[in-house]
């Protein structure tokens, strides 16, 4: 098989996450947030890591953040990616609290910085969205 | 007063099967070659070990990995301890600290705690052993795929992400990881042990090919194929035994956990903090008597924020901490003088944990430090996720 008729890995949805792709396909950042201490949490799972309570309810992030930290790929791993190669990943920190791995888009590798604003912008694909960050 | 598990228990026995590209031999098998090696060098037969830790590498993930059946392979009969332990890089130093415990608490007299792994094949590049995850055919299904999806692969991806973070924060510079990887290469240089033992420049650290950005190739740890296995026995009859005695004086682990949203700091504060306290406590010595460090190099970066983490310098100031060289030859705290994970051999916990065992006993021929009183040896584990430790030392007390 050569690289290029290799996919990229393209999650799909199951039922835990599904509110989460869901919201994705139609713009929306979709976040757990605890029913009874207000803990938001990342997707997906159903217990919440502050107080062990399985009540929640889905919120919609503001899609606001900034980039906690970042790297800059070389190494060819999947052969999906070579073509990008050096690609960005990053973990963007929301507003309201969450972590999530995620890559940068619209902006080049060099003016990549810790710190810098960001706005979530969904990656569309057949049958869910990822989310992506660009700069603010 | 001293703490009453100070120097209760010793490494009496230490065995190691060449290390590497070593390929003919399942993990099973190499684990027999080490404690066999063990046993002959701590004197003992195999009928006095009378307990058995186990400690599978990467295989023990991916297939083919030791685990209980080991027990009968090595023909190991009437065990009174028993265990298939992971706790990923901290484990080597963890089953020094379990076997040390049960030896106290009369449950066994000697025990063999064993590392072996195979992630190598012949004709395939080490990459390949590392980065696995995410490359499964088939889309990834859930929350966890939108690693994958962003190109996240293995464990240089987690570690590159630490090592910005800490840049960003504290003027961390790449020179002072490519520090630390010259410093490491210096003692592999003068270890027989060591697969990299050619001299290495900072010119030759930074036209080394990037795998993530901050992290050169020359950043990041070997893989190998091989197996270590160390035999923890009581002090009082370690006295007697056919090896110079290393006395375990101190134990601690530290596992941070990690929320993943805002108000931690995994990247720059590590389990190592929490394991500082508990180890240095139970020893009666403070980051200013450690005399040599065997840290686990999975990284460089790894080195400099575990030196933070122990104390031997403020948070932050790992980077100038390193700049003087002072982890090489000749410098005021030897650091990894087998060449670490770095330069010499990737055997997880086992890694820093057979250094300091050989500097610990005076064997350590052209690398032995003059001053091996305090040896304190580290594990990591995961995205410095979890830590072990011990303070070793060749005196009983």
């Amino acid at each position: 098989m050569s690289e290029q008729t290799v996919p990229k890995p393209i999650p799909e949805a199951d039922d835990d996450s599904r509110p989460f792709f869901e919201g994705a396909m139609e713009g929306r950042l979709m976040l757990m947030k605890c029913g009874k201490c207000g803990t938001v949490r990342l997707p997906s799972r159903q217990h919440c890591d502050n107080c062990l309570s399985s009540e929640y309810a889905w919120v919609q992030s503001s899609g606001r953040g900034s980039i906690r930290t970042f790297g800059i790929m070389h190494q060819r791993y999947h052969p999906a990616f070579v073509p990008e190669l050096p690609y960005n990943l990053a973990i963007v920190e929301l507003e309201e609290g969450p972590r999530l791995v995620t890559n940068i888009v619209g902006a080049s590798n060099d003016a990549l910085e810790v710190g810098m604003p960001v706005v979530v912008d969904f990656e569309q694909h057949e049958d869910v969205a990822i989310p992506k960050f660009r700069p603010a | 007063m001293a703490h009453p598990l100070r120097g209760a228990t010793a490494i009496t026995g230490l065995g190691m099967t060449p290390m590497g590209r070593v390929f003919g031999k399942s993990a099973s098998e190499l684990a027999a070659d080490a404690v066999r090696t063990a046993i002959e060098d701590a004197g003992l037969q195999k009928s006095d070990i009378d307990g058995l830790l186990i400690n599978p590498g990467i295989t023990g993930i991916t297939g083919g990995g030791i685990s209980l059946p080991l027990q009968n392979y090595l023909g190991l009969t009437n065990l009174r301890l028993l265990n298939h332990m992971n706790a990923a890089g901290s484990t080597a130093a963890q089953m020094v600290q379990y076997a040390s415990m049960a030896i106290a608490a009369g449950m066994a007299n000697h025990v063999v705690c064993v590392f072996a792994d195979t992630p190598l094949s012949e004709g395939k590049s080490s990459g390949a052993a590392y980065g696995g995850a995410g490359r499964a055919p088939g889309r990834p299904r859930g929350m966890s795929g939108l690693y994958a999806a962003s190109g996240y692969f293995g464990p240089n991806t987690g570690y590159a992400l630490a090592a910005r973070r800490h840049m960003a924060l504290y003027g961390t510079k790449q020179e002072h990881f490519g520090q630390i990887a010259i410093s490491t290469r210096q003692w592999a240089t003068m270890s027989p042990l060591a697969q990299m033992r050619e001299p290495l420049t900072m010119e030759e650290y930074h036209a080394s090919r990037w795998i993530i950005e901050p992290l050169h190739l020359l950043d990041c740890c070997l893989v190998s194929n091989g197996a270590i296995a160390v035999i923890v026995s009581a002090a009082d009859r370690a006295k007697s035994m056919a090896q110079p005695p290393v006395y375990v004086w101190g134990m601690g682990q530290g596992h941070p956990g990690d929320t993943n949203r805002a108000g931690s700091a995994p990247e720059t504060e590590t389990g190592a903090k929490i394991a500082a306290e508990t180890v240095y406590r139970m020893a009666g010595v403070g980051p200013e008597d450690v005399t040599v460090c065997q840290l686990y190099d999975c990284y460089t970066y790894t080195v400099l924020v575990t030196l933070e983490d122990y104390g031997f310098c403020k948070k932050g100031e790992g980077g100038p901490f390193v700049e003087d060289g002072k982890l090489g030859p000749g410098g005021s705290l030897p650091t990894n003088t087998g060449g670490g994970e770095l330069s010499g051999y990737y055997m997880w916990g086992m890694t820093p944990l057979s250094e300091g065992i050989i500097q610990g006993r005076g064997q350590g021929g052209e690398r032995q430090v003059p001053k091996n009183d305090v040896i304190l040896v580290t594990g990591n584990g995961g995205i410095l996720n979890y830590h072990a430790s011990l303070i070793l030392s060749p005196h009983a007390s």
